[in-house]
């Protein structure tokens, strides 16, 4: 029989026993939502750790830092140490050369320094990180109150909210106030044409400067890898470098015996285009002379976490499924029970054991079908609904709303498919049952 | 004037059932050959045997031994396939209680075999109107079979019959359940199909004065044995 003419039958016999097969449907229908919906809060739950983590920029960064660490392995007294004959010092030279490498978008070092914030006359002391633009769109800007830079060379601050509510409980009324920023600029004593220029070395002078206080953060945007210390007081990167601020690293400086103007990094985060491309990039830097370490390896572990976390709500969810499997075979096997008289006929009629197979497989797979296609709007709506519970939870907690649950069209594909392959599973007693019918038997019965 | 070969020949044909541990002959040695376009009625009593004899020349069932012999072809050789084709295309089935499916209309019932022999839909509409028009029930061919009387759906079961242009009409017990002027009326009906287009037409009865009214050759069974078997007039 025509597959067309087949579904026509099929569709028919659903339809005589319309709240039967209407009830063993809802069950498929809502074995598939159960299903759907976990694993909309599973992909939904992965996606969004994944944006999270790849909006913060960790994994498509590569930190670099000198080989020559006086912390590193290997390190003891000088005269003892071998030298690396590839270390390089890591300068603006070399963040220059970086920079040109391919797929790498940028190179910013990590300037945070100590100072003194002078607000309402009072002074306060705290850390001050140098924040890239890209760390715009990393989400840690996210939900802040004011807004991010105007632009890379603005003098403008950003408080982390623990420092702002040192300086005025209500953090709100800082915003368009302006703080002085004091700190210790580093200044090379060659410059200054001092005795001591030739052995190396630099001075440090007080410097002050305006910032207009332009945002309150919750996060601590500042407290990436690499750091000294968690910036409290955020300004444009390039700010920073020109302030050429004195840091914690000048002093390996001075043991070096560099007396140049240029700046040398204790690291520098080189960002590549994706982070597919971090492991050939890290490899190159290494061959270079730098000590290179990306995150890549955590992010492969958290995928694998929610691979687990995923099979582990298919397994849960497909109880509901296997259930519904049941009734699939209940209500076919009492249709083949109820209909032997019309199998009779069929096979009288012509029809081959095949054929009515066919037709009892048609009739599982438009329950498998319309379950799967039901069941997937129902899950949908049940991830929606405990996305939107979460929500106004978050809300009332004064938390930005996130999206815990996500139906990607694959998960849809997938749903449909599996329902109606776990309905023919399922039609496969029952059809083979009906094909076997003696047809003298079945026109017998009445 | 050359012989047509016959439509059907049983050779000693048998079909035995194991019930525990008794062994039950439903038919037991048959040899019988039914030319082609005749009409033979086989009688007997209830258990004779003759629905059984019937069944195996539908394809229905398959013989312990011997042979069924139908339009050339033994029956008992062919796969399960085969035999849905045979039954498909050669021959068509009338039964007492008309096994018309109660949900469909006339014209759905009727077009059951078509669908089953994956007839063109476009041709399927001017046969199941032909034959529909063959017993005179063109006009009730929305109707549903309840809303029929007993020798309306009769007749719709002969144009399902006859939908597929079998060669071989098989017919069980067609009056059993109607009244007499009603089973005269089908079997006038079965006749003229018999004479135009030419078919060949087996009946199950019990009922004799039809039979020898109506059929060529009368066969007579009884405890599964060919008793008798000669012409009806």
């Amino acid at each position: 029989m025509k597959l067309r003419d087949l579904s026509d039958l099929a569709f028919r016999n659903l339809r005589e026993a319309v709240l039967r097969n209407s009830l063993t449907t809802l069950g498929v229908a809502v074995g598939v939502a159960s299903l759907v919906a976990m694993l909309s809060l599973g992909v939904g739950l992965q996606q969004l750790a994944t944006s999270r983590l790849a909006r913060s920029g960790l994994f498509d960064s590569i930190f670099v830092t000198p080989k020559t660490n006086l912390r590193g392995p290997g390190a003891g007294p000088p005269a003892t140490r071998t030298p690396d004959a590839k270390a390089r010092l890591l300068d603006a030279d070399a963040r220059a050369e970086i920079s040109r490498m391919p797929n790498v978008v940028e190179v910013y070092p990590q300037i945070r320094f100590f100072t003194e914030v002078r607000y309402d006359g009072k002074p306060y002391a705290t850390m001050v990180a140098g924040m890239p633009e890209s760390s715009k769109v990393s989400g840690a800007f996210d939900g802040m109150q004011g807004h991010f830079f105007s632009s890379a060379n603005a003098d403008e601050a950003i408080l982390q909210a623990e420092f702002a509510k040192e300086l005025n409980p209500q953090t709100s009324s800082l915003i368009g106030k302006d703080l002085i920023l004091r700190y210790a600029e580093r200044q090379s004593l060659g410059a200054q044409g001092g005795d001591a220029a030739g052995s190396g070395g630099f001075s440090v002078v007080p410097k002050e400067k305006h910032f207009v206080i332009i945002g309150v953060v919750e996060t601590e945007p500042a407290s990436g890898f690499g750091g000294f210390g968690n910036g409290r007081l955020l300004i444009p990167l390039t700010i920073a470098e020109t302030l050429r601020a004195a840091q914690v690293n000048d002093l390996r400086d001075i043991l070096r015996g560099s007396s140049s103007d240029k700046p040398s990094y204790s690291s520098l985060t080189v960002r590549v285009k994706s982070p597919s491309l971090v492991e050939a990039t890290e490899a190159k830097l290494k061959d270079l002379g730098f000590s290179a370490f990306s995150l890549l390896d955590i992010s492969k572990t958290l995928r694998g976490f929610f691979k687990v976390l995923d099979i582990l709500l298919v397994i849960f969810s497909s109880v509901a499924l296997a259930v519904a499997t049941l009734g699939i075979v209940n209500t076919l096997v009492m249709a083949v029970l109820e209909r032997r008289r019309e199998i009779g006929v069929l096979k009288a009629l012509g029809a081959a054991d095949r054929d009515v197979k066919q037709l009892f497989f048609v009739e599982a797979a438009v329950m498998g079908l319309v379950g799967g296609i039901v069941g997937t709007v129902i899950g949908w709506l049940i991830g929606r609904t405990i996305a939107f519970g979460t929500n106004v939870y978050l809300h009332s907690q004064n938390l930005s709303s996130v999206d815990i649950s996500s139906v990607p069209w694959w998960l849809v594909l997938l749903s449909i498919l599996f329902a109606v392959g776990v309905s023919l599973a399922a039609g496969l007693y029952p059809a083979s049952r009906a094909a076997r019918l003696d047809p003298v038997q079945a026109l017998r019965y009445e | 004037m050359t012989e047509l070969p016959p439509a059907i020949r049983l050779e000693s044909v048998s079909r035995q059932y194991t019930m525990g541990e008794s062994v039950i002959r439903a038919v037991n040695d048959v040899s019988l050959t039914i030319p082609s376009g005749e009409f033979l009625a086989l009688l007997g009593s209830s258990g004779s045997g003759k629905s059984t004899l019937l069944n195996l020349i539908a394809g229905l069932d398959r013989p312990s031994t011997g042979a069924v012999i139908a339009q050339g072809n033994d029956l008992s050789k062919m796969s399960s396939l085969a035999l849905a084709r045979y039954r498909r295309q050669t021959v068509g089935m009338v039964f007492q209680s008309f096994n018309l499916l109660p949900r469909m209309t006339l014209e759905e019932n009727v077009e059951l075999p078509l669908r089953l022999a994956e007839v063109d839909r476009s041709e399927r509409a001017t046969r199941v109107r032909e034959a529909l028009q063959r017993v005179g029930l063109e006009k009730r061919i929305g109707h549903r079979p309840s809303e029929l009387s007993g020798g309306e759906q009769q007749r719709t079961a002969v144009a399902r019959a006859l939908v597929n242009r079998p060669k071989i009409l098989l017919a069980d017990e067609p009056t059993g359940n109607l009244d007499s002027a009603t089973g005269e009326a089908i079997l006038t009906l079965l006749r003229e199909i018999q004479k135009n287009p030419g078919m060949t037409i087996v009946m199950v009865t019990h009922e004799r004065i039809l039979a020898e009214r109506f059929a060529d050759r009368l066969a007579v069974m009884g405890d599964g044995k060919l008793l008798s078997n000669g012409a009806a007039r």
